[in-house]
């Protein structure tokens, strides 16, 4: 359509209508969370000294990668946004950090409740907390310029900047706090790792790449939903310039 | 060698600006030592165990009215839209980044050289570590969370919010330096015979200014595109 003109020269296909690509992998996460969730609470074994309450680490993991996926995913939009200027990619960061805050938040909810059993302790000043509450801050903040008033080119700028900084930021923190006290987390899967049996890995590896599609899915959906806002928008200021306001 | 000497320029116009107006600095003096006196009340200044507690309260202070200068620092460009006549005047962007951080830099070292002494003053810390190194790990520091907090305040001027945005910004980005420099102000006021030690935190502190103030530079460019 004519009126969208601009929006394709920036790179921005706005077709919402459902595909069969949607369909695949919508249906692909669905499936894969419900075989991880069979995967965990009745294939693998139950751990002997913490119980049925260790289940909550898979979620927890899953979810925990796939929140620093979701800023990956930020990151490399921030940087194509900055090199192309074209606003697909800023849609693209937009949904990933929304999705990103939802999963980071899964993270710091399951993590202390499963802290509380294990080490009995709710928090702890370990290297993979202290990283992860730094990753939680990051993304607060980025959402806060992400609702800054003003044109969405400003905003896009702007929030493809702090991006970038916050994901380089969060290995940084890793090191200096692994630097500064190591206490409790276990390095579960590799060589000195002990404490996982073969169906317990299968089922923590599979609800990984569970939580990756969903994540896909997520984006994929939240993508739509976004074009769909810009769409409605158009159409608004196209309307408010016909009956001359 | 023109970034730099512009960048000199734009950072001697703010500290002129300000030694006119006496507005920012004498606040964040002001505002340093107020924070001390709040901690003589919160901890007891007496007891020996809250000697310890001395090299997290040097970089709390510093951060603390640090924040008060960052946080003018691009706002004040606003009236006028000063802003605007930067960006458009013939200087390279990364000279605006420099002359900021340059004028952040000499206010901030101006309001620790006062405070710092204060600190000890007033918790009655007797100091015997080595001055040069404290004074390496207070350069190293405060060069790190005022390179990366200059930036993030010219993002954060943006905001109609800034004052209240540019904490939540800095503070994320600035945890590694400040897990370092504590770490290392820590050994060298507490246990100086182990300075190899903070040695390896400044080194960690150094990385993370090098790294941050690069990407800095790289990225100024696209924070001030009108």
């Amino acid at each position: 359509m004519s009126f969208f003109k601009n929006e394709e020269e920036l790179g921005l296909n706005l077709n919402t209508r459902t595909t069969l690509v949607n369909h695949i992998v919508y249906g692909i996460a669905f499936a894969m969370i419900l075989v991880s969730a069979y995967l965990i609470f009745i294939y693998s074994n139950i751990e002997k000294t913490m119980g049925a309450v260790q289940k909550i680490f898979y979620v927890h993991v899953g979810t925990a990668w796939n929140a620093l996926l979701a800023f990956g995913v930020v990151f490399v939009c921030s940087i194509l946004y900055l090199a192309t200027k074209k606003r697909i990619y800023d849609v693209y960061a937009t949904v990933a950090a929304e999705i990103g805050v939802v999963f980071i938040i899964i993270v710091m909810l399951t993590g202390p409740i499963w802290a509380r059993s294990a080490w009995n302790v709710w928090w702890s000043w370990e290297p993979k907390l202290t990283s992860a509450l730094i990753l939680f801050f990051i993304y607060i903040a980025y959402t806060m310029i992400r609702f800054m008033d003003g044109s969405w080119d400003k905003k896009a700028r702007l929030c493809a900047v702090f991006g970038i900084i916050g994901f380089i930021d969060v290995p940084i923190v890793y090191f200096a706090s692994e630097w500064w006290g190591s206490k409790f987390h276990p390095t579960v899967v590799g060589q000195e790792g002990g404490g996982l049996e073969g169906n317990m890995v299968f089922a923590l590896v599979f609800t990984v790449f569970a939580f990756s599609f969903f994540l896909t899915a997520l984006i994929h959906k939240g993508v739509r939903i976004e074009k769909a806002r810009i769409e409605l928008q158009h159409m608004k200021d196209k309307i408010a310039e016909k009956i001359g306001r | 060698m023109s970034i730099l000497r512009n960048a000199l320029t734009i950072a001697g116009k703010d500290l002129r600006a300000e030694r006119k107006s006496k507005q920012v600095l004498p606040t964040m003096l002001v505002f340093a030592v107020l924070v001390i006196v709040v901690f003589s009340f919160a901890f007891d200044p007496d007891k020996e165990s809250t000697k310890a507690l001395i090299p997290g309260l040097i970089w709390i202070v510093s951060i603390f009215s640090a924040i008060l200068g960052l946080n003018r620092s691009f706002i004040s460009e606003l009236k006028n839209d000063n802003i605007q006549g930067m960006i458009i005047a013939p200087v390279n962007s990364i000279s605006i980044f420099l002359g900021k951080f340059f004028a952040n830099f000499v206010m901030i070292l101006i309001v620790q050289a006062i405070a710092i002494p204060m600190l000890f003053l007033l918790f009655d810390y007797q100091f015997n570590g080595s001055l040069p190194w404290l004074l390496l790990t207070i350069f190293t520091g405060t060069f790190g969370f005022v390179g990366i907090g200059s930036f993030l305040s010219a993002i954060a001027s943006n905001s109609g919010i800034s004052e209240m945005l540019l904490p939540l910004l800095l503070f994320p980005i600035a945890t590694p330096a400040l897990i370092g420099i504590v770490s290392a102000t820590k050994i060298i006021l507490r246990h100086p015979d182990q300075i190899e030690k903070a040695y390896g935190w400044l080194q960690l502190v150094g990385g993370y200014d090098i790294i941050f103030f690069g990407i800095c530079i790289v990225l100024f460019d696209y924070i001030l595109e009108v």
